[in-house]
């Protein structure tokens, strides 16, 4: 991993076109700046740990194409409920 | 009959989710729940990069039974990996899609109002806890049939979403 000091308000830029400015520094936290194309997709890393953990608990489940019919119900009653 | 066609729930006729149609050729896959089936292979598509979690995966079947709001997901190499997905119709008023233009090109796709939005849904043991994944919408090319795990750029959606609330919202 390339690691490079920053100041506040220096900057790095990855290829031609994104540019990471450090912000701010607080203690223990940065806040960084992100400029870059609109297609580049920013995203922090957590997200990506929660969605994929969020898919592992999906497909850890015993569920029967029978249990699944009766989960429907839910979807039918909600007109005549209340 | 074997005894292991036997224990296998029956596949229903009708398989075949709403938003895909016919296609000539069938093929045979082979599922978790119901053994070996054939289905049409309009209902196949292909995930370059797999999903989160599950990256090996280059390809999966969409499966629904008549009538239910709920699909299969089943990766065709995988028989025992199968997802439950769930259209935003069936229990939201609405949904905004809101994903890189890179998830989009990725798909072969110019328009964003032409891809097909999914959702995993997670369902644990007391049912009407089950959530959907919005955070992470599965966006399909219908065209091309190519399809991928998005990431929503919006911080308002959640990997665990209740379905009951949003459904109940809906109801008022």
């Amino acid at each position: 991993m390339l690691v490079l000091a920053r100041k506040t308000n220096e900057s790095i830029m990855i290829g031609d076109d994104i540019e990471l400015v450090v912000v701010e520094v607080k203690g223990d936290q940065v806040k960084l700046g992100i400029k870059a194309p609109k297609k580049i997709a920013v995203h922090r890393k957590e997200i990506f740990d929660e969605i994929k953990q969020a898919n592992i608990g999906a497909v850890s489940q015993k569920f029967t194409p029978n249990a699944l019919r009766d989960l429907s119900d839910y979807f039918k009653t909600k007109d005549t409920k209340e | 009959m074997t005894q292991s066609n036997a224990v296998k729930a029956q596949y229903p006729e009708n398989h075949l989710p709403n938003f895909l149609s016919e296609s000539d050729d069938k093929v045979t896959i082979k599922t978790k729940s119901w053994g070996e089936i054939e289905i049409f292979s309009s209902q196949i598509f292909s995930f370059p990069e797999g999903i989160l979690g599950f990256n090996f995966v280059d390809s999966f079947a969409f499966l629904q039974e008549d009538s239910s709001p709920f699909m299969w997901m089943q990766a065709i190499s995988e028989p025992d990996l199968s997802f439950v997905v769930i259209e935003p119709e069936s229990f939201m008023d609405s949904y905004d899609l809101a994903v890189s233009q890179n998830d989009i090109d990725s798909i072969g796709e110019k328009s964003i109002e032409n891809i097909k939005v999914l959702f995993i849904v997670t369902i644990p043991e007391k049912t009407s806890d089950m959530t959907a994944n919005l955070q992470g919408p599965i966006i399909l090319n219908l065209q091309n049939k190519t399809g991928k795990q998005s990431i929503s750029l919006s911080d308002k959606y959640k990997t665990r979403h209740s379905i009951l609330e949003e459904l109940n919202k809906r109801g008022k």
